[in-house]
Formats: structure tokens, C-alpha cells, sequence
């Protein structure tokens, strides 16, 4: 039997979409460019709901095949297309969710100028990271890996006017290529030593050779650099510092690209490499160390953030932490559990902030919040619910994930489980800190006068989400409020899958069973203990968090004051933007300024143009004077020339 | 029999006057005769040389020389006669116009 499933059409569709917005979108009215825009990625989502029940009556992984790419010598490329329960996990939650929040965009960028290019970036960034989830070769995913990257430049840049955005764009960019680096360097080492990209050539000829415990081999070189690709696209240490920045983006791109898909192609392209993980235990030991300090270095720098963005984009970072210790320690089938789940309760918070933020007219400062529950209450409710799914706080959707994780972190050392368990406990506590400062309290922020002027506290700099001027804080349109209550519903009840290992069993033919002797050993009682323990953390910082910023308010100026140093530290990201600054971007311009600026281009490149046209003018200028008019002088000239060629044809003995 | 030599020396002689009077004159009609001076000059070698090789080419080619050097003196003295007629004058050196 060889069924058809169309897959093609899926990133097509978005694709399709963009170019009818990016051409005609500017002539076209709102409704029109939201009617393309919600038809094509919304029949993208209904095309894998399709895709997704026939596919549980066929074989799967099912390939499909589209055209030729590069055919050289032995080696070749297709555009082709790869199903398994991997990717279709992938493709549910990227339409899924991306569907969503194109529906939520049309409310949130209603005002804006631009509002065609908005959709079309958001369509052509639905294809390319369909095409990357989609690809059956390294190489097709490689494009989509990089055209996500573009989409999110384009995004993160979409008030380009803006100083600010428009260097977070470049700056998430240029981290990412350095990533990207890794990646392709990756991918050259096995077209050199297996000679194709293709994902089942490659793991076929991987599987049978021996795992590399005693030494580092070529596979985990492969697997370090495929985890430096990762660490750009999935902002883990050493490069995360472009995904706070990139917070300068419209909201529903953070929710959309930094917080619910893109930034997991990382996690989904290692779990997608996991064969060759497998191989390479140091590369994974890796893979792991990163994700978990990561995790917790987040976490930490979250605490004492104000902007309500910059707080969930560093809770991202960490939760990425979360799925990276999980692929690292051997649990793919746990990391891309929290993948998904993470893509709820995650692009929930972003667009309930996003909600938040349009309801007070554009401010992000949580200090200039408070008492919001009753303005907005549908915000509150279900920004509730995500906060009580990512705090791991059953039966909410994090829980689960998050818990089969630190139990698989468990069983491979006590040390990832810990430092989890801590994360844990500080993401529960700055969630609800961010829960009680927005919504709880009296309103902090900019009132009405009798005039109706808005006294606005915050500068022109920040967010032009909402012209409009408000009185009150108020609820958003449904246009908006209904994705948050579907996420709701999927943070609610998304991680139901994961009990009795169900959805562990769903990934199982792609990933195997995972370290099948120690689940084994592993008790039940253990995995109720680990349960217990974690539940009982993320209460306590809920509980810390309400202490401090509900019950008694004035006790974090106090804790500040007493540990004044190492709060701004924290405060100040650990200096990390400033050390990357002085250590890489100062001597970088530096060396390019004086170097290649002054000394290579201006010097050598320019110089040498220059003087070879100085110095044809010089001759020129000199020779000119040989055409005096005169006629005599040329006939001089003729006859001196006859009589040298002359000379010259008598030396030769020509005729002779 | 006078030799070749002799006939190739006047040759050169009638040439080399010609180069000589292009050269030297200013006078534009007197540049035009040293031009046929060349010619002749060119022409007596062929000839000479067709008479010692008893080969017909060399007279061929003169009268062919003949043709174009009639050609080229009516088209040069019309010219000639135009440039007197706007510049009034028949010295090379203040016919110039053509410099840089």
C-alpha cells in the first residue's frame, strides 16, 4: 500500500499565504489580509488534523517524495518530505498553536501600521518551520532552520523604526549564525563520512557502529556541533542572549516563534538526531550539563526582572533547559512531552501578557500593574491557569512533563534532578510573582484626567501595541480572549497524555524504548517520592511569591537591600550582554575598524584601485600631448614607426 | 643591362625624398606631391623587380598604384580646395582644429 498524503501542502499552504499578503496585502483592507491569512494557516492546521488521523492507519515513518535537488556524484539531496509520530507532534503543535495566534493577532494588530507584512512574515514563518519539521534530510531541514531564523529577524525588527528592535533583530540573527555555524560544520562531517543527509541513510549507517564511551569519536563531534546549532536556535548557554532582546517583537511573534515553536527546532533537531546522541554519550553529557545549568541560570535571572516580557522569555530559556537536560539524559520522548506542553501554557502566558499589555495601553513594567483581576478577567483566568501548568502544579499540563523529566533525570544522576528541583522551584516562584504583581494589589498604573488625556507614565520608546487612549484598564476583543481559553483547555488537560507513559509509548517507534533496564529498576514508590517533593517546591514558591508581593510587600525592598550586590547582578543579566561586549563585540569591531576597515579595504582594496586610475590618468595625461594636431608631427610619428617595424622585420631576416 | 642594384637605389633615393619633403614642407599641395613622390618611388621598385624576375605581378600592381594614387589626388585636392576656401591658408601647422 502506498498511500498519499498530500504532505506537501502543509508548508505550501502558509506559503501561499504569504505571497498573497506580501504582493497584494498593501492595497488590500484588515478583514481581507486577515481572511487570507487565517484561511491558509488554518487549512494548513485542518490538512494535519487530516494527515494526522490517516496516518494513524498506515505505516509510518511514510516519506514522500517531491523532486530532485542536488545530484552529485554519489552524493544526493531531495525535496522530500518525512512522516513519523515525531514529527506529526511537531506538526500539530506548530499548526495547532500557530493557528491560534494568527487568530489572536488580527485583535492584538488591529492598529498597527504594517498589518499585511505582519501576516505575511507570520505565514512565511509557519512554512519554513513546517519545512523544517516536515524534512526527510538534513539539508531541507537546514533550510527551514534557517528560514525560521530569517522569519524571526524580520519579526523581532517589525517596528524597524525603533532603534531597539531593530538591533534585537540583528542581534538575534548574528547569535544565531553562529549556531548555524556548528550545525553546518555538522552536517559536512556526515556527507563527508556517511555520504548522504538523508535521516535514514545516516541513522542506518550510524546504528550498527559502536558507541563511543572510551573517546570522543566522530559521532560526538557531530553531536557537539549539532548542540552548538541547538544552543543558537533554542537560546541555550553560551547564546541565549538574543531571546530577552528579541522580546522588542509584537507579542504574538514571542508567543508564536520564541516561545511555542522556533526556539524548540533546537530540541526537536536533537531529538531528531538522537540516534546519533545515543552513539556519542559525551556529546549527550553535554547536551544535558547545558540544558541544566541553563535551566537554572534563567530561572535566576527571571526573579528579578520587571518587564513582563522579559520575565516569560527568560522562563523560556529555562523551561528550553528543561527539554535539553531531558534529550540529554536519554528522555527524547520526555523533552518533546515538554516541548508541547511547554508550546501551550508557554504561548498562553505570551498572549495573556500580550493581553495584559494592550489592556493598560502599551506598558510592560509589572511595577506600574497590580489589581488588574478585576479589569481583565478572562486575562487573569486563564494567564492563572499557565502560570499554575508551568509552576508544575497538578493536575496543569507542566506537571507532567516537567515531573517525567526530573524522574528520567533521576535515574541517570542525582545532580540534574537536583539542580531541576530548584529550577523548579524558582520558575513556581517568579511565575507568581509575575501573577501577583500584574493582577493583584491596587493599580500602580496611568489614570484619566477629566480631559480624557491619558497620563502616561511610560516613554514614546515603548510599545505602540494600543494608540488609543484608555481610561480604564479593559478586556480584550474575543478575537483574542478565544485562543487564550483554548490554550487554557490544552494546558489544562495537554498533559493527560503523559500518564502511563502513553505518550512515551506514541514516540516509542521513533525513539525506542529508552534505557529499558533502568525504568525497570526504577520503583514506583521512587517516581511518588520525586512527585511529592517537586509538587511540594513549586507550592513553596508560590507561597514565597505571595508572601512577598501579596501579604507583605515591602519585604522585597528589604531582601534587596540586604543582598545589594548580588541583586544586581541578577538584575543586570550577570553582566553577560556586557562581558559578551567587551570580549567578543568590542575586539571584533575594534580588529575590523583598524584592521580590515582602515588597513585591508581602505589600504589595500581601495588604494590600489585608486592609484591604478591615478596612475593611468598620469600617463594619459602625458601621452595626450602626442596629438598635437600637428599634421607633420604625425606623418613624424608614422614614419619613425615604419622605420622601427621596419628595422625590427630586417633584424628578423623576414623573407630572407 | 643596368643591374637591380641601381633601379632599387633610386627607388629609395625618389622614397626617401618624398619622406623627407612630407616631412619638412608646410605647404599642404607640396606634401601632396611628396606623397606621389612615395609612390613613384615605390613604383619603380616593382617594376624593376617584375623586369628581373620576368614576372608580371609587379607591373600589375603598379598600374593598380596608378588607379588609387588618381583616386586619391582628385579626393585630396578637393579637400585641399575646401580647406582653402574656409581657412584661407595652405599651412598645415594652422590646420589643427582636430587637436586635443
Amino acid at each position: 500500500m502506498n498511500p498519499n498524503l498530500s504532505l506537501w501542502l502543509i508548508p505550501v499552504l502558509p506559503l501561499a499565504g504569504a505571497a498573497i499578503n506580501g504582493f497584494f496585502g498593501r492595497k488590500s483592507s484588515r478583514t481581507a489580509v486577515s481572511t487570507v491569512a487565517l484561511v491558509f494557516s488554518g487549512t494548513a492546521f485542518l490538512w494535519a488534523l487530516t494527515v494526522a488521523w490517516r496516518a494513524s492507519s498506515i505505516p509510518l515513518p511514510y516519506q514522500e517524495y517531491l523532486a530532485h535537488w542536488v545530484r552529485s556524484g554519489s552524493f544526493s539531496v531531495d525535496f522530500a518530505f518525512y512522516l513519523d509520530q515525531l514529527s506529526l507532534v511537531m506538526l500539530l503543535v506548530v499548526t495547532g498553536v500557530g493557528f491560534l495566534i494568527h487568530i489572536y493577532s488580527i485583535g492584538y494588530m488591529w492598529e498597527e501600521p504594517g498589518y499585511y507584512r505582519f501576516f505575511s512574515y507570520l505565514n512565511l514563518f509557519m512554512f519554513f518551520m513546517l519545512t523544517l519539521v516536515l524534512a526527510n534530510n538534513y539539508l531541507v531541514m537546514f533550510i527551514g532552520w534557517e528560514g525560521v531564523g530569517l522569519a524571526s529577524y524580520l519579526l523581532i525588527g517589525f517596528w524597524f523604526t525603533k532603534d531597539s528592535a531593530a538591533s534585537a533583530g540583528k542581534k538575534a540573527f548574528i547569535v544565531n549564525r553562529i549556531g548555524d555555524f556548528g550545525f553546518l560544520i555538522g552536517l559536512f562531517l556526515l556527507i563527508q563520512h556517511f555520504g548522504t543527509l538523508n535521516f535514514t541513510q545516516v541513522f542506518d549507517q550510524v546504528k550498527p557502529l559502536a558507541v563511543e564511551s572510551s573517546g570522543a569519536g566522530l559521532l560526538t563531534a557531530i553531536g557537539i556541533l549539532f548542540m552548538v546549532g541547538a544552543c543558537g536556535k533554542s537560546a541555550q548557554i553560551p547564546l541565549y542572549v538574543w531571546l530577552p532582546d528579541a522580546m522588542e517583537g509584537p507579542t504574538p511573534v514571542s508567543a508564536l516563534i520564541h516561545a511555542a515553536t522556533m526556539v524548540t527546532a533546537g530540541v526537536y533537531m536533537v531529538s531528531r538526531s538522537h540516534v546519533i546522541f545515543e552513539k556519542a554519550p559525551i556529546a549527550l553529557a553535554i547536551v544535558a550539563i547545558i540544558g541544566t545549568l541553563t535551566a537554572l541560570f534563567a530561572a535566576t535571572i527571571g526573579v528579578t526582572q520587571t518587564d513582563i516580557k522579559k520575565v516569560l522569555a527568560y522562563s523560556t530559556v529555562s523551561q528550553l533547559g528543561y527539554m535539553f537536560m531531558a534529550c540529554g539524559v536519554g528522555a527524547f520522548s520526555a523533552g518533546i512531552f515538554h516541548l508541547m506542553t511547554h508550546a501551550f501554557f508557554k504561548g498562553l502566558l505570551f498572549l495573556a501578557a500580550g493581553s495584559v499589555i494592550h489592556a493598560i495601553g502599551g506598558e510592560q513594567d509589572m511595577r506600574k500593574m497590580g489589581g488588574l483581576r478585576s479589569y481583565i478577567p478572562w486575562t487573569f483566568l486563564t494567564m492563572g491557569i499557565a502560570t499554575l501548568a508551568i509552576s508544575g502544579i497538578p493536575p496543569f499540563a507542566g506537571f507532567w512533563s516537567k515531573d517525567e523529566i526530573l524522574y528520567k533525570a533521576y535515574q541517570t544522576s542525582w545532580i540534574y534532578w537536583l539542580i531541576g528541583v530548584i529550577t523548579a522551584f524558582i520558575t513556581s516562584f517568579y511565575m507568581f510573582r509575575l501573577l501577583f504583581m500584574t493582577f493583584f494589589g491596587d493599580y500602580r498604573g496611568a489614570h484619566v484626567d477629566e480631559h480624557g488625556q491619558l497620563h502616561s507614565v511610560h516613554g514614546p520608546d515603548l510599545h505602540r501595541d494600543d494608540a488609543h487612549g484608555h481610561g480604564e484598564p479593559h478586556e480584550s476583543p474575543w478575537v483574542m480572549l478565544g485562543p487564550l481559553v483554548v490554550l487554557a483547555l490544552l494546558s489544562t488537560i495537554g498533559g493527560l497524555v503523559g500518564i502511563g507513559n502513553h505518550f512515551e509509548h506514541f514516540l516509542a517507534p521513533v525513539f525506542g524504548s529508552e534505557y529499558p533496564q533502568k525504568i525497570a529498576e526504577g520503583s514506583g514508590v521512587n517516581e511518588l517520592l520525586l512527585m511529592v517533593i517537586s509538587v511540594i517546591l513549586a507550592l513553596a514558591g508560590a507561597t514565597l511569591a505571595y508572601v512577598l508581593y501579596v501579604s507583605k510587600p515591602e519585604l522585597p525592598e528589604k531582601i534587596t537591600d540586604r543582598m545589594h550586590g548580588l541583586y544586581e547582578a541578577v538584575l543586570n543579566k550577570y553582566y553577560v550582554d556586557e562581558f559578551y561586549a567587551a570580549l567578543f563585540v568590542k575586539p571584533l569591531i575594534g580588529v575590523s575598524t583598524s584592521v580590515l576597515w582602515k588597513g585591508v579595504d581602505r589600504k589595500i582594496i581601495d588604494d590600489s584601485i585608486n592609484d591604478a586610475a591615478e596612475g593611468a590618468r598620469h600617463v594619459s595625461d602625458n601621452v595626450r600631448h602626442m596629438q598635437s594636431g600637428n599634421l607633420r608631427s604625425y606623418a613624424g610619428w608614422i614614419a619613425a614607426g615604419s622605420a622601427v617595424v621596419i628595422a625590427y622585420m630586417v633584424w628578423l631576416g623576414v623573407g630572407r | 643591362m643596368v643591374p637591380l642594384s641601381y633601379y632599387l637605389v633610386l627607388s629609395g633615393i625618389l622614397f626617401a625624398c618624398g619622406v623627407a619633403g612630407f616631412l619638412i614642407k608646410r605647404n599642404i599641395i607640396t606634401i601632396f606631391m611628396s606623397i606621389e613622390l612615395m609612390l613613384n618611388g615605390v613604383n619603380l621598385s616593382f617594376v624593376a623587380f617584375a623586369a628581373h624576375w620576368h614576372a608580371l605581378a609587379g607591373q600589375v600592381f603598379v598600374f593598380f598604384v596608378m588607379v588609387v594614387a588618381a583616386a586619391e589626388s582628385a579626393v585630396g585636392l578637393a579637400i585641399i580646395i575646401a580647406v582653402y576656401r574656409t581657412r584661407e591658408t595652405l599651412n598645415v601647422d594652422h590646420v589643427n582644429l582636430l587637436k586635443l
